[in-house]
């Protein structure tokens, strides 16, 4: 049996449910967002992820109906959303603050959209007890907002967001004031609640892992422009750009000029007299183009002898080890002064480690290990 | 002993000058007037002891005040003006303070100095400047007549008018401030957090921002009501010969009668009077703080 993929964006068909036409966002002199086009498609889990400052949380803030565009116009459902006021779209936000109404108790508060618009008594009981359900607070419900734990409190939130089942949810770095491991957990909950009740989820974040858990498609960042939208793993593995492959993750970047040597083939010369590297990519490089090799840690084996059959392969001294427990990651410097990280995990006992400090080591990766970025 | 020297200090404070004062006007509203000096009797004497000094105290000015209507009409009158004054000075202070809170950063420090600023002039001095903008030739009369509005001048001066808008104008501050420092803490996602999930702009301010302003719109209202009740000096420069407070009643006891048992009774009534709006405004204080996250 195959399940079938969920990815809207790859069927020319679809329509989707959010489109944003060359939208641009100035504060005075100040550009926010920067002529920007993209689509959001129903029951999608979308991130905007991107360092602070980069114009993720005023993106939100439109779709909310906070701020309007300078220029360019935002579509939901087909229908320009400019001259829609905040309380009469179909989105809703969860606030990164929570933004709880302190004199109201649970229950109020996620009665609070209900009761505007003007649903029966019954309707709304019902509705506030699934959601108090979805979100397991049956038993704070008569408790005010400073009497419940943050964990709660996010709970709450996203229940008052999620009641009046709005066609879009804004999530502003919904996460951001729970501790690590309530995170994570968090996370989980997000993605089911998201699964069950089949609303679009737009999340703001500037934490990379947190994007990469809960999101079907990740929106990188950067200056007000989206610098590369693709799913989770296409991020990681295929980064479009030195940016994105540097903002998410571990990478070391191995800057050089590239000569094509065979079909989809390069020779990356990269240091005066060492032996070039070899690349296997799609995209078309010039003879002589400078390029950069993005290579994760984790892709990079370290070996006490030059392996056999690798494609390349480097010799080094190790510099530092970072031990993270089931993981180590150890910086070896190469006799050119350049330093690679190479990640091996711990299936030894520490005190049986292979490799110490100053240790002469090889680093090796197959030519597909890797990606040739233009810049 | 540290720790008694220090809690004992705020007692001692209440003790002298609070309980004690409050003793001798409870003592004198139970005297009788004596042409002597101090007018009243009797006076404690050590020769004929305590018991012939207690027998002689009676509640014969508290009956008084019964029966002279004078008294009680004075009372019902100030709880009037005092009434209707801290709902003016709220409805002028609410929007102030909320301008204010919503003014930017920068202004802010300066709009509260503007708030306090009259108070560096003498609280005397302010109202007589009200006696020259209100009285019959006075600024605001020739202003009026000047761009033709009226043509004869507006009696305010010596009028209940006069003293509301000089109630309005001296209590107003302590109106603002309360109100200004709740509205001031209060979280702006909170009433986005309300539109977006369907309220308008004007409902979203009544179920989100007067609620979460309450604590200091009371607290505001007592500290305004409290010393207005007992207000002397607006009603007797600002007010005319009908404007009836228990303040200027007090004043006159104690002045123009020299009677100062019964000016001592219409004291103590006023500070029982006063004991129901205090013990709210502590409540709500302590409401407040317990309500504090």
């Amino acid at each position: 049996m195959t399940l079938p993929v969920f990815e809207p964006w790859n069927d020319p068909e679809a329509k989707p449910l959010i489109e944003f036409q060359n939208v641009t966002k100035r504060f005075g002199d100040f550009t926010a967002i920067d002529d920007l086009t993209i689509g959001i498609y129903e029951r999608e889990f979308f991130a905007l992820l991107g360092p602070s400052g980069c114009g993720k949380t005023t993106l939100m803030r439109m779709l909310a109906g906070f701020e309007t565009p300078t220029e360019g116009k935002i579509f939901l459902s087909g229908q320009d959303m400019a001259p829609v006021p905040p309380n009469k779209r179909a989105v809703n936000m969860m606030f990164q603050s929570y933004a709880l109404f302190p004199h109201l108790s649970i229950w109020d508060n996620i009665a609070f959209g209900l009761k505007r618009e003007g649903q029966s008594k019954g309707e709304i009981e019902t509705r506030v007890s699934d959601m108090l359900r979805l979100t397991r607070l049956e038993k704070f419900a008569r408790r005010k907002p400073h009497q419940i734990s943050g964990g709660q409190r996010q709970r709450v939130a996203l229940a008052r967001s999620l009641a009046k089942a709005p066609k879009l949810l804004l999530l502003d770095e919904p996460l951001g004031a729970l501790d690590k491991k309530l995170r994570q957990d968090t996370q989980f909950e997000l993605m089911d609640i998201q699964e069950k009740t089949g609303t679009t989820f737009v999340i703001v974040t500037h934490d990379q892992e947190e994007a990469m858990t809960v999101a079907s498609r990740v929106a990188v960042m950067d200056n007000g422009k989206i610098i590369q939208v693709a799913t989770p793993a296409d991020i990681y593995e295929a980064p479009n750009s030195t940016y994105v492959a540097d903002f998410i993750g571990d990478v070391n970047l191995i800057e050089g000029t590239a000569t094509p040597t065979d079909e989809d083939t390069y020779a990356l010369h990269w240091r005066e007299g060492a032996e070039p590297l070899t690349v296997k990519t799609a995209t078309t490089f010039s003879d002589g183009q400078t390029a950069h090799l993005a290579i994760r840690p984790e892709k990079v084996t370290i070996s006490a002898e030059r392996p056999e059959d690798a494609d390349n392969a480097v010799q080094g001294k190790i510099l530092d080890i970072a031990y993270l427990g089931n993981i180590s990651t150890y910086h070896v410097e190469l006799p050119s002064g350049a330093v690679i990280k190479a990640q091996a995990a711990n299936t030894r006992r520490i005190a049986r480690r292979s490799y110490t400090w100053e240790d002469t080591v090889w680093l090796s990766w197959t030519a597909t290990a890797g990606v040739l970025l233009a810049d | 002993m540290r720790r008694f020297a220090l809690i004992a200090i705020p007692y001692l404070w209440l003790l002298a000058l609070f309980l004690v004062p409050f003793a001798i006007v409870l003592k004198i509203s139970l005297s009788d007037v004596a042409l002597a000096r101090p007018p009243y009797a009797p006076q404690f004497d050590w020769a004929t002891g305590i018991w012939a000094f207690l027998s002689d105290l009676d509640f014969e000015n508290f009956v008084w005040l019964t029966q002279d209507d004078l008294y009680w009409k004075a009372y019902l009158s100030s709880l009037q003006i005092a009434f209707f004054s801290t709902l003016l000075t709220l409805l002028v202070g609410y929007p102030m303070a909320y301008g204010m809170a919503r003014a930017p950063e920068e202004w802010r420090a300066t709009l509260m100095m503007l708030v306090i600023l009259p108070f560096w002039t003498s609280f005397l001095i302010r109202v007589y400047a009200w006696m020259g903008i209100l009285s019959n030739e006075g600024f605001l009369n020739q202003a009026l007549l000047w761009l033709g509005v009226i043509n004869e001048p507006l009696m305010i001066l010596n009028t209940n008018t006069a003293v509301y808008i000089g109630i309005v104008y001296t209590y107003l501050p302590f109106m603002i401030l309360p109100i200004y420092a709740a509205l001031e803490r209060m979280d702006v996602s909170l009433i986005e957090a309300a539109e977006d999930l369907g309220c308008s702009r004007l409902s979203a301010f009544w179920l989100v921002t007067i609620p979460l302003s309450k604590s200091g719109i009371i607290a505001g209202c007592f500290l305004v009501f409290i010393p207005t009740l007992g207000e002397f000096v607006i009603p007797s420069l600002l007010g005319g010969s009908d404007t009836l407070m228990i303040g200027k009643v007090l004043w006159e006891e104690f002045f123009s009668n020299r009677d100062w048992p019964v000016a001592s009774a219409v004291a103590v009534v006023l500070l029982l009077l006063l004991i129901v709006p205090i013990v709210l405004f502590q409540r709500n204080q302590q409401k407040q703080e317990e309500a504090e996250p």
